[in-house]
């Protein structure tokens, strides 16, 4: 390493990316040298992925510069990275899988090397960790995925790793093995390498950074070293900086009984709004399509069905490409007005022309595409799909992704309305704002509720406080 | 994870195990060098066309021109391989490569490669009918000695058998390109994510799988001694059939080379064993069915059970 | 220009024009003849094609594979029950629809219950149809009702008849397709599962429905060909796998499900017939038939695929 041992890995300078009109990483300057182990925190949204894709070359940036040490890509430059999302090949050996990061191993015994190296990997990492490298990645469970994971990650795989980046490392680990990788990350960044750790477990960013990046809206908030941080104030720096207080004065209103309970405690009362927040991905969407799929039938459907989803993942849970915005409105309330299995066409469109002025879906005409629309007027599509419905319990998966603030408000105002009628509302969203519309609140962190918050308990800092763990890693 | 879930060839040996037992024991005779090469006689080219399609199964299509295939090679081989030897590998060489040619295009157009496959076995059947339109042709003299040798202990089939399920088990699951091929069907978004061409891997597997075709066509035409464009067209089925048999998934990139050779001669002896126990042929194709539903039923109970644990 | 964004109209152009240059060749001479007979085994073709579109319909991977076998074997036991005697045509139609129906409550229960994937689901029953056909045919062959026999080779206004059964089919599926409830939930269904799943589609029921009416139309066809050419043979459902899965692609429906044309399979099908017609009077050996018809298909998938690309 001689003499680019003081050199940057990599180093941003007013990075921005831009999907179109949204500004994920709006101008971050940053660099990562040697022996930095980086934590990186933020809301849902702050743009951490992003970031993470353009340090390991994934995404390049829409303006600004970014350089590594080293040659000229991420790859040559060691850069490494574990992504949340698993992505190891199930029908592979653990040792095979190093073979597909690693193209270099070839030749003859190959295997044997293979072998050796994430077995070393492994053990450096975890040891004691029992993982055979000849186990198919199918067979084993979803810790023992990421282990092999971070092992790659690790790995030398023909040159040195020099900056890991550890993408929620940790989400599927228990305690101990937890503990294995931070020791690991201090042991690697002392002798030289370079990590960036995104955690939502507050406390082994802590344990593990000597410096703490906050983002916020695609911005760099805060970047100091960890002792200068607070965890509340950690809290402050990713929240709102100057905090509305608790949005809306709901006024008590009287529910009616109970209609929803599942397992997991999630319940509902009649005319209810009930929200799920916490970090996305921790299992709320889960929780709602279970909840979604075990009151409706996939061999029957009656005249009234007893739940309407409202999707938030357009393209994969809400809108037929294919067809019109009339037809994708009216799909679920065919069979009200259908005469002999017909379909009563005045009546279909009389509904779409009604909810399109309702709703203010921004068209000529509700025979266009409903391509033809933005992302924020299909969202209205969607919700219009549900609204129409009598159904009394209405699941909504974070459904006001890409609608504008005017609309929201719309929106919020409709949905009060119904729930003054008797229906139902639960309701996802990974926007505190909205969060803030709703009577009562289940927080989720790891596939569990951590928390249920009512009324004026209903604030940004009660519901991050649940959202990451606090505690000292244990 | 149960005990047959980790070691998925064990499905496979059992069921031509106790079929082989079943054999034996309605027809003792079978149980020679005699009667085991007549047993097994064409499990040779089935073998081979069922490795051609696991190949493509391997990368999570299905190829449905592959009967057409192999008798478009069986045709080539009794023709102008036996007349013009030179000629007739070029041509051979030309059909492997277009096999690879065909995966590169399946995968840059993102073609359905169910159809694409489909419209294939009319144009190779169109060629194969071109060269030969009336069944005919001369097995080369080599080719037929050789499929029809006589080796010590072991009859030619079974040999042949164990000699294509070692050769490919070494390239699909031991070698280095093997095991990337496997990985294109288990998560191709984290194989080209680690730098790899998927085009090249998918021409790699389609052009592997275009050069076992034509070895099933040859080998077919060595022991038959002549060829018609019709020949094989059975072998799609056949394939798709083995493969399965054999402990392969559709999708997902677990297949097994060593099953595939097993659920062909599972497929072949199913045949013979049938015709032992004086069934009637009307209900051999029947059986075949059968035994496949039979299968798949036991394996979703033995996953079904490996799930519960 | 709405009309040239029809992608039915491409089967119906393609269909014109093989007509016209065959007719070309015998000088106008035969045309109607010609055209006569491609409403005749068009007709076949449509009607499978049609039960093949609503499976494909479905989305991908769903296809049935085992058109032939239902083919063969509805029209096998159906010819077998009417012994010639005439008086029976209708208990054969009940017989061959019996047949399937069991067809497809068979694929569907494989389908769902061994959650296998379609095409091997399809293909392992289709071996086992195959049997049953062979055990029961055994070689005889029975010859239709005489009056079953007229209807299946006579016309109606100077259309034949099969060529008025595949009109009437036709008409209803793109009836159920384009008005009823139950063809916006396929159409939900083929375009996303999830989605239609989550729009309260009662999916399963859906598929359920979609694969025991192919089977419906393949017997159908098994019968009406087995009448029309004077018996069942074995071999009778060959040509009606690839022909089925041909007409749906050439006729513009999407292979990746959830958009279906029902005017195009009629196209499509004629065309099929036309085109072989035609390299058979300019005196094409069968190989460059087959070659320039797979040719067509490629072509016209490759075609679809750049025109979704750029949408």
């Amino acid at each position: 390493m001689s003499d680019h041992e003081n050199a940057p890995i990599v180093t941003l300078t007013d990075a921005a990316k831009h999907f179109g009109p949204v500004r994920a990483l709006d101008g971050v300057s940053l660099s990562v040298s040697l022996g930095d182990c980086i934590g990186l925190v933020g809301h849902n949204g702050a743009g951490k992925s992003t970031l993470v894709n353009l340090i390991n070359g994934g995404l390049a940036p829409s303006s600004g510069k970014i350089a590594f040490a080293q040659g000229q890509t991420a790859f040559g430059a060691g850069v490494r990275s574990v992504f949340q999302e698993l992505s190891l090949c199930a029908n592979l050996t653990v040792a095979e899988n190093l073979r597909i990061a690693h193209s270099a191993l070839n030749g003859f015994g190959w295997r044997r090397r293979a072998r050796a190296e994430i077995r070393a990997s492994l053990d450096a990492v975890f040891p004691g960790h029992g993982i055979d490298p000849d186990a198919e990645v199918g067979t084993l469970s979803i810790a023992e995925r990421q282990m092999v994971e971070i092992a790659i990650g690790f790995a030398s795989r023909g040159s040195e790793a020099r900056l890991v980046i550890l993408d929620e490392p940790t989400s599927a680990l228990d305690a101990a093995i937890a503990r294995q990788l931070l020791a690991h990350v201090k042991q690697f960044c002392a002798n030289g390498g370079a990590v960036v750790f995104i955690s939502h477990m507050l406390g082994e960013v802590f344990e593990v950074a000597s410096r703490i990046v906050v983002l916020k809206d695609g911005k760099v908030v805060a970047e100091r070293p960890t002792p200068e941080f607070t965890r509340a104030g950690l809290v402050d720096a990713m929240g709102h900086v100057a905090a509305e207080s608790g949005g809306v004065a709901t006024a008590r209103r009287d529910f009616g009984p109970e209609v929803v309970r599942t397992d997991q405690g999630l319940s509902a009362r009649r005319g209810e709004i009930v929200g799920l927040s916490g970090l996305a991905g921790h299992g709320q969407a889960a929780a709602l399509a279970r909840l979604f799929l075990s009151r409706s039938s996939a061999w029957h459907a009656g005249k009234t069905p007893d739940v309407v989803f409202v999707a938030g993942d357009r393209p994969r849970d809400g809108v037929l490409p294919l067809w019109s915005i009339l037809r994708n409105i009216s799909i679920s309330i065919l069979r009200n007005d259908a005469t002999r299995g017909m379909v009563n066409r005045q009546a279909e469109a009389a509904v779409a022309k009604d909810w399109k002025t309702r709703i203010g879906i921004r068209t000529d005409d509700v025979t266009n595409p409903v391509l033809s629309l933005s992302g924020g007027n299909q969202q209205k599509v969607l919700f219009a799909r549900a609204l129409a419905s009598p159904a009394p319990v209405v699941i909504m998966d974070d459904p006001m992704r890409g609608v504008d603030v005017g609309t929201k408000q719309d929106v919020y105002a409709m949905i009060r309305a119904e729930a003054a009628r008797g229906r139902t509302f639960l309701w996802y969203s990974t926007e505190t704002e909205e969060i803030c519309q709703c009577d009562r609140v289940f927080v989720f962190r790891n596939h569990a509720i951590s928390a249920e918050l009512n009324g004026t308990d209903i604030t940004e800092e009660k519901i991050l406080e649940a959202s990451f763990e606090m505690r000292e890693a244990s | 994870m149960s005990f047959l879930a980790r070691h998925r060839i064990i499905l496979p040996v059992v069921s031509l195990a106790v079929l082989l037992a079943a054999t034996f024991y309605m027809q003792p005779r079978a149980m020679s060098y005699f009667g085991l090469n007549l047993l097994f006689n064409l499990a040779v080219p089935i073998a081979l066309a069922t490795i051609a399609q696991m190949l493509i199964i391997m990368v999570n299509d299905i190829d449905l021109s592959l009967g057409a295939f192999v008798s478009l090679a069986a045709c080539v081989t009794a023709t102008s391989l036996n007349d013009a030897p030179l000629l007739g590998a070029l041509i051979l060489l030309g059909l492997i490569l277009s096999y690879a040619l065909l995966g590169a295009v399946i995968h840059m157009l993102e073609l359905p490669a169910i159809v694409v496959t489909l419209g294939m076995s009319f144009v190779w059947g169109g060629i194969a009918l071109f060269i030969l339109p009336a069944p005919g042709g001369v097995s080369p003299d080599w080719l037929r000695t050789l499929m029809t040798v006589k080796p010590p202990i072991a009859p030619m089939a079974v040999v042949a058998a164990v000699i294509i399920a070692a050769v490919t088990h070494l390239l699909i699951m031991r070698s280095g390109i093997g095991t990337v091929l496997r990985g294109v069907g288990g998560n191709a978004r984290s194989v080209a994510r680690a730098g790899w061409s998927l085009v090249r891997l998918k021409a790699l597997a389609y052009g592997l799988a275009g050069l076992f075709g034509v070895l099933a066509g040859m080998a077919l035409v060595g022991l038959t001694t002549s060829a018609d464009a019709n020949i094989a067209l059975r072998y799609t089925l056949l394939s798709i059939a083995g493969v399965i048999l054999g402990g392969g998934e559709f999708i997902g990139g677990r297949v097994s080379p060593t099953g595939a050779v097993i659920g062909a001669l599972t497929l072949t002896l199913a045949a013979s064993f049938l015709s032992f126990m004086r069934l009637s042929p009307d209900w051999q194709i029947g059986a075949q069915g059968a035994i496949l539903i039979l299968v798949l039923t036991a394996r979703l109970i033995f996953s079904r059970k490996g799930a519960e644990e | 220009m709405k009309l040239f964004s029809k992608p039915w109209l491409w089967s119906w152009l393609a269909a014109a024009a093989a007509f016209a240059v065959t007719a070309a060749l015998t000088s106008g001479r035969g045309g109607g003849e010609l055209a006569y007979a491609a409403l005749s085994f068009g007709a076949f073709a449509a009607i499978v094609g049609l039960g093949q579109m609503l499976v494909i319909t479905l989305g991908p991977g769903n296809v049935d594979l085992s058109i032939p076998a239902t083919m063969t074997l509805a029209a096998t036991l159906a010819l077998k029950a009417m012994g010639s005697q005439p008086g029976t045509a209708f208990l054969g139609l009940g017989i061959a629809l019996a047949v399937g129906l069991g067809a497809g409550l068979a694929n569907y229960a494989l389908i769902y219950l061994l959650r296998l994937p379609p095409i091997i689901a399809t293909l392992a029953a289709s071996l086992v149809y195959q049997s049953v056909a062979i055990w029961s045919n055994r070689g005889l062959r029975i010859k239709p009702p005489t009056g079953l026999a007229d209807f299946a080779t006579g016309r109606f206004l100077g259309l034949p008849n099969v060529a008025w059964v595949g009109l009437a089919l036709a008409i209803v599926v793109w009836v159920i397709l384009e008005r009823s409830v139950w063809g916006r939930w396929l159409l939900a269904t083929g375009q996303n599962l999830r989605v239609a799943r989550l729009a309260g589609i009662p999916v399963e029921l859906v598929r359920a429905a979609t694969y025991i009416s192919v089977a419906l139309f393949s017997a159908l066809a098994g019968y009406l060909l087995a009448s029309f050419s004077g018996g069942a043979a074995l071999n009778m459902g060959q040509e009606y796998l690839l022909m089925s899965i041909a007409v749906v692609v050439i006729g513009g429906s999407s292979i990746a499900g959830g958009d279906s044309n029902v005017p195009g399979v009629w196209g499509a099908a004629l065309f099929m017939f036309l085109v072989v017609s035609m390299l058979n009077s300019y005196g094409a050996v069968a190989g460059l038939r087959n070659v320039l018809t797979g040719t067509i298909i490629i072509a016209i998938v490759i075609a679809a695929s750049t025109r979704r690309n750029r949408a």
